[in-house]
């Protein structure tokens, strides 16, 4: 049962966003244009698999399953979500992906922990300042997100289809648009 | 020296935010939302709450940054400000507010470590579901910029005094309408 007296009808961070609008336009504003507005290089999809990661590290039942669902629709691969939440160095992306997967990783623990070696490393493969900067905020971001919805103790759904559905739609419409109610 | 280029002499934040505006928007509005629109938690409660966080993730910038801030609105002297940092529970502050400062420290620790005995406490000392709410999304916050100050391995001002000095006008020109590149 979560913390506060949150709506029923809406699990995991939407229950917070409908619970306080004003806090959600700032938040949704920050995943929005981090995840799903346009990018010099980095795909929707690549974005959202390092939100997947971060969040699994953090144990975040709720945003590791949704942004994994958010991440499938973009990329339609179901297996890609799968082996970077297992493993990102042993899951079929990019080597600069990988290097970038390594920093967030990093941030996960602390900031201090990403070493000049690491972004040197992450340079070699190709990644721009960009590139980096998206990352490590990313990664911060979702220090943030897993903490507050976990913090909260909001409710996860156990049903796949639901995340699905829910990832289906954040995939098509971004961030901006209202949430659907689920029953719990 | 910072892992990225950012805009030259701008410390802790500021670089990345200048470096990528598009994302320091709404960073900002998050900060002004949390820390100073209207709250039945004052502002200098709430700076506590962010300087308390940013020193338990060992953030240079961020705790003195905002420290100085809440130093200003609580109209204390630095010494207060550190004895918070490093033994809350004997200081003089509320109970309720203490309260708040441990469900910060679970979040800082990670999320699941809030427990229902703690919420229970703050709920019977006083605390709101809003205040509630507020304190682990400030908490869960500082638990972002803190990482993005450090992973991006900005620079900060050593010299502590610097950020007391600064907390008046930190504190009087928000998170929203201020210039960056004024130090």
């Amino acid at each position: 049962m979560p913390h506060i007296n949150l709506p029923k009808e809406y699990p995991g961070i939407r229950s917070l966003f409908i619970y306080r609008p004003e806090t959600a336009a700032p938040l949704n504003g920050l995943v929005q244009q981090l995840l799903y507005s346009p990018h010099p290089t980095l795909s929707q999809g690549e974005r959202e698999l390092i939100a997947t990661y971060v969040s699994s590290l953090n144990h975040c039942k709720y945003c590791s399953t949704i942004h994994g669902a958010i991440a499938k629709h973009h990329l339609h691969n179901g297996n890609v979500v799968e082996k970077v939440k297992a493993n990102p160095d042993d899951a079929p992306i990019s080597k600069k992906l990988k290097s970038l997967m390594k920093i967030a990783g990093k941030v996960q623990i602390s900031g201090k922990e990403v070493l000049p070696s690491d972004i040197e490393a992450a340079r070699n493969e190709g990644a721009t300042d960009i590139e980096i900067h998206d990352t490590v905020l990313i990664a911060a971001t979702f220090c943030m997100f897993n903490r507050y919805v976990d913090g909260l103790a909001t409710w996860a759904p156990d049903d796949l289809e639901v995340y699905d559905r829910m990832g289906k739609q954040r995939a098509e419409e971004g961030y901006l648009t209202p949430p659907f109610k689920i029953k719990s | 020296m910072a892992h990225i280029k950012l805009p030259e002499g701008l410390p802790g934040i500021r670089g990345p935010m200048a470096f990528r505006p598009e994302t320091a928007k709404p960073l900002n509005e998050l900060a002004e939302v949390l820390l100073r629109s209207e709250n039945s938690l004052s502002r200098g409660e709430r700076e506590l709450i962010a300087t308390f966080v940013s020193s338990l993730n060992n953030c240079f910038f961020c705790q003195n940054a905002h420290g100085g801030i809440a130093q200003h609105y609580l109209q204390c002297d630095l010494q207060y400000i550190d004895s918070i940092k490093n033994d809350y529970r004997s200081s003089d502050l509320s109970d309720k507010l203490k309260t708040l400062l441990s469900i910060a420290a679970s979040v800082q620790n990670g999320g699941k470590q809030v427990t229902t005995e703690q919420i229970e406490k703050a709920k019977s000392l006083g605390a709101t579901d809003i205040e509630i709410h507020d304190t682990v999304l400030i908490a869960a916050a500082f638990c972002m910029f803190n990482r993005y100050v450090d992973g991006l391995g900005t620079w900060a001002p050593q010299d502590r005094n610097i950020y007391v000095e600064r907390g008046p006008r930190r504190a009087a020109e928000g998170y929203i309408n201020f210039d960056l590149y004024k130090q």
